[in-house]
């Protein structure tokens, strides 16, 4: 007896739109399982995960400011999958598009202009596309995978942030901790209404239009779109291969780089040694999740900011430790990639010699 | 070609046919690549099966040499039901096959590559010594210590003919066995295959090729969409009649129009050379070609003597040593990528149509936008495409060429072969380029594309253009080309005006007549 997995003739496009639905029911019901296998009430156990944080302004607000940098991210690293582009680092070009914003309130403690944000702001995108163009360069020079290289600068990236905010950077009024000093006035991000929304829910927006009038509208994104489904026929129309792996490197790294310094100026307001909980890596979900469409990124961002939100609602409501998040977001993940599989392809068990299908 | 078949001799047992397969179906998903086919083949028959790309040959043969089992159907041998359960117990039963594919080891002498597949327990020296004997015997040349990449496609067949009959098979299937060789080998095949007749054996022969299936076959199988639609005596039919029973209807008679005096030089090559990163692909050795306005000229060769890098060079996908080596209209423009020799007003159509000339997922529209994004009738304008001049584009093109499709704009991948075809060379067609090249224009392509297509090269000729056509189909060029030039191994002979040039002449420029004694020895052709 074997498994075998047959290519269905047609793949329909309401399947293709469904796949992430049908991923996120498997996973609240294998979730209310493992709640269950806990020993705790699923049902109530679910309602904290998934509705507690949105029963509140506060929390709906907490939603803005998690899913902001993850649309951002996503909305960069989808137009990067569609060139069959791996960026897999968004997680260390943020973090260098934080260490170049930082740069200006760090060295220029005192300056105060609305140019001082637009500068910190112009440098984070700077720093987190130069930081994408390494893995780009290596790629067009060197064939070196760039799943491999972009990964594992996201370390280099971090370990640099460290010794920064615990050498150089440190702030010297800061009592010995690892932090840089604190951003004031034009150093911060402007906030939208009383909480901690920032204007980069503004800039994750404008992102995703922008992106999305790209990718369906502009030569530029029909290029990237062609060079990503079929190399050979990106050749033939004229398009350069190497000049996409450039772009959408140095795109998605930018926007990264920006979501990096949003972050710094706004939730944190200084720099940390840890300035993000893997809003790099998540955003690799959401790209999927959003069928690498710039405005399915943006319901896949919201999702996915809830599954930060429903993990610490879980530790403090349930004392269930912080790794719930990660289950919950691997646990979409898998069913996500499982859904698209069974989309393409049936299953058959049984032998070769069987001609038809179940 | 005056020859007849030489009649079926040494029937060993004339009641029971040696294979028949009855009633035979099979499903693939929603598709009956063969339904109810019926086949009979007696021993010392040549029999030919024939059928449109599609039509479900490859896959009645599979089942035969135990490939694919049937959905539904039994095999026969020698009037006894048998199960095919895989190729091995296929050559048990004494089946052997030639594939339009070789599987041969480059590195290894032929006597090595025969004895990987045969069963264990011959030495090498007893060995050779067959493979001299049974070649000697059917007049298959071949050398038992040659290594193969030293040896011209025509040996390589021979090889894997010579491996079949050491084994000494009751039935041999040959698929599409002279789409590869010159017009002279393939005159050699025949005396084997009618020795191997007359011995009693049986030849199972696909081909698409109606003269010659009239020249050896005995008796003809015609499929179409997967239905058994005749069986025929090929010797009472003519190759009209049999193109119509594959087609199923009256194929178009393409109109030539000739003695219009061809114009300016407006495709100039000039001692182009190039050489390849690919281990299998063929270096360019001091090409000289001209194409004037008004004419076809046409490439000949054996597949894998140098016809993609050809393509690639005058396309401007590979660009060339020196900007002097590619002219158009007598501009040089061996550095300008494929975009900037667009805008020179060329336009190409490259071999595989799925994935180089279109891509599969996309829609026709936006496959419209692939060769008309930088120039055409504003499909992108400030860097943003258009739809609705591409869907116009698209439409134009549909009716132009009897595009058939099921929705106005499906994707690529929905329309058939011959369909895509046409669209993918009516693209070009359309913007009335005062240069087009084409690279196999109607491979794997139904009559009726076909004829379709060649009839709007011809026209676009005749309205002041140049065109070059690279193409493996002999019949194709003696049709629509005005002048005939050969490659072989990445060097090419001079164009001849086709009135000139003969079957027998153009065969022995494929077989490379005309390479320059001291770079013989260079490259070995890719198979």
């Amino acid at each position: 007896m074997k498994i075998i997995l047959e290519k269905r003739s047609q793949r329909s496009r309401a399947m293709a739109l469904l796949s992430p639905l049908l991923a996120i029911a498997i996973t609240v019901v294998t979730g209310g399982i493992i709640f269950a296998s806990l020993g705790l009430d699923p049902a109530k156990a679910l309602y904290v995960y998934f509705v507690e944080p949105v029963t509140t302004l506060w929390s709906i607000e907490e939603l803005i400011v998690k899913a902001a940098p993850l649309v951002l991210i996503g909305a960069g690293l989808a137009i990067c999958y569609s060139a069959n582009v791996w960026n897999i680092g968004a997680e260390g070009q943020l973090t260098i598009g934080a260490l170049f914003g930082s740069a200006i309130p760090v060295y220029f403690t005192t300056w105060q202009s609305p140019l001082t944000l637009v500068m910190m702001l112009v440098l984070g995108g700077f720093g987190g596309a130069m930081f994408a163009a390494i893995p780009a360069a290596l790629k067009n020079r060197f064939g070196a995978n760039e799943i491999l290289t972009s990964l594992m600068l996201v370390y280099v990236a971090q370990l640099l942030l460290d010794w920064l905010v615990r050498g150089p950077w440190r702030d010297p009024q800061g009592y010995n901790f690892p932090q840089s000093v604190p951003f004031e006035g034009w150093q911060l991000l402007p906030l939208l209404g009383e909480g901690r929304v920032h204007i980069g829910a503004i800039f994750a927006v404008i992102a995703v239009i922008a992106l999305a009038v790209m990718m369906g509208r502009s030569l530029r994104g029909f290029e990237i779109r062609v060079v990503g489904n079929s190399p050979r026929a990106g050749a033939f129309a004229g398009f350069n291969q190497k000049r996409v792996v450039w772009f959408t490197f140095m795109l998605s790294g930018a926007l990264a780089g920006l979501a990096g310094i949003c972050e710094v100026a706004g939730p944190s307001g200084e720099l940390q040694p840890s300035i993000s909980p893997g809003y790099g890596f998540t955003a690799i979900i959401v790209a999927f999740l959003g069928r690498l469409h710039p405005f399915g990124v943006l319901l896949g961002g919201v999702l996915m900011a809830l599954t930060y939100l429903g993990g610490e609602s879980a530790q403090i409501t349930m004392n269930l430790p912080n790794a719930v998040t990660g289950v919950f977001q691997g646990l979409l993940l898998f069913f996500l990639l499982a859904s698209d599989v069974l989309m393409r392809y049936r299953i058959r068990i049984g032998s070769v010699m069987r001609g038809s299908a179940l | 070609m005056n020859e007849q078949p030489s009649s079926v001799a040494g029937a060993e047992n004339a009641a029971a046919p040696l294979l028949q397969a009855r009633n035979i179906v099979k499903i693939f998903g929603d598709l009956r690549a063969n339904d109810d086919v019926t086949l009979t083949l007696k021993a010392g028959e040549i029999h030919a099966l024939l059928g449109e790309n599609g039509a479900g040959k490859s896959t009645l043969v599979k089942i035969i040499y135990g490939s694919l089992q049937p959905t539904s159907g039994a095999l026969y041998w020698k009037g006894q039901p048998v199960t095919v359960a895989n190729p091995a117990a296929a050559r048990d039963l004494g089946i052997g096959m030639v594939f339009q594919h070789f599987s041969l080891f480059d590195a290894l002498t032929v006597t090595q590559n025969i004895a990987l597949a045969l069963p264990p327990g011959l030495g090498m020296a007893e060995l050779a010594a067959r493979i001299r004997t049974v070649s000697a015997d059917y007049g298959l040349p071949l050398r038992p210590d040659a290594l193969v990449a030293d040896l011209s496609v025509g040996e390589r067949q021979r090889i894997e003919i010579v491996r079949c009959l050491l084994q000494e098979p009751r039935l041999l299937i040959m698929d599409e066995p002279t789409a590869v060789l010159t017009p002279q080998e393939a005159d050699q095949l025949f005396v084997t295959l009618k020795r191997l007749a007359s011995e009693g054996c049986g030849v199972l022969y696909i081909s698409h090729r109606l003269e010659e299936v009239k020249r050896v076959c005995h008796e003809a199988t015609i499929l179409r969409h997967g239905k058994l639609v005749a069986r025929v005596d090929p010797q009472q039919e003519t190759a009209a009649s049999l193109a119509n029973l594959m087609v199923g209807s009256e194929v178009a008679v393409v109109k030539t129009t000739r003695g219009l005096a061809p114009g300016e030089p407006l495709l100039e090559l000039a001692g182009l050379s190039m050489g390849t990163d690919d281990p299998f692909g063929v270096s360019l050795k001091n090409i000289d070609l001209t194409v004037r306005a008004g004419e076809i000229v046409a490439v000949a060769g054996v597949a894998g003597n140098g016809q993609g890098e050809l393509f690639a060079a005058i396309s401007g996908e590979t660009l060339t040593a020196e900007a002097s080596q590619v002219l158009f209209a007598g501009a040089a423009c061996g550095g300008e990528h494929i975009t900037s020799r667009r805008r020179r007003n060329a336009a190409f159509v490259p071999e595989e149509r799925i994935g180089h000339g279109a891509v599969p997922t996309f829609t026709l529209s936006e496959n419209v936008v692939l060769t008309h994004h930088a120039i055409g009738e504003g499909v992108v304008r400030n860097g943003l495409i258009n739809p609705q001049a591409a869907q116009a584009v698209n439409a134009k093109v549909t009716e132009m060429f009897d595009v058939r499709k099921g929705t106005p704009d499906p994707e690529a991948r929905a329309l058939s072969g011959g369909n895509l075809q046409k669209f993918v060379v009516g693209r070009e067609v359309i913007l009335q380029p005062r240069i087009l090249v084409v690279n196999q224009p109607t491979w794997g392509v139904d009559a009726g594309a076909a004829a379709v297509i060649r009839q709007a090269l011809i026209d676009l000729a005749r309205s002041g253009s140049a065109v070059l056509v690279i193409s493996q189909d002999l019949d194709e060029i003696f049709e629509i080309a005005d002048r005939i030039a050969v490659i072989s191994r990445g060097e090419l002979s001079d164009a001849v005006g086709a009135e000139d040039m003969s079957l027998e002449r153009i065969g022995l420029l494929m077989a490379g007549a005309h390479e320059k004694a001291n770079q013989a020895g260079g490259t070995a052709a890719a198979p």
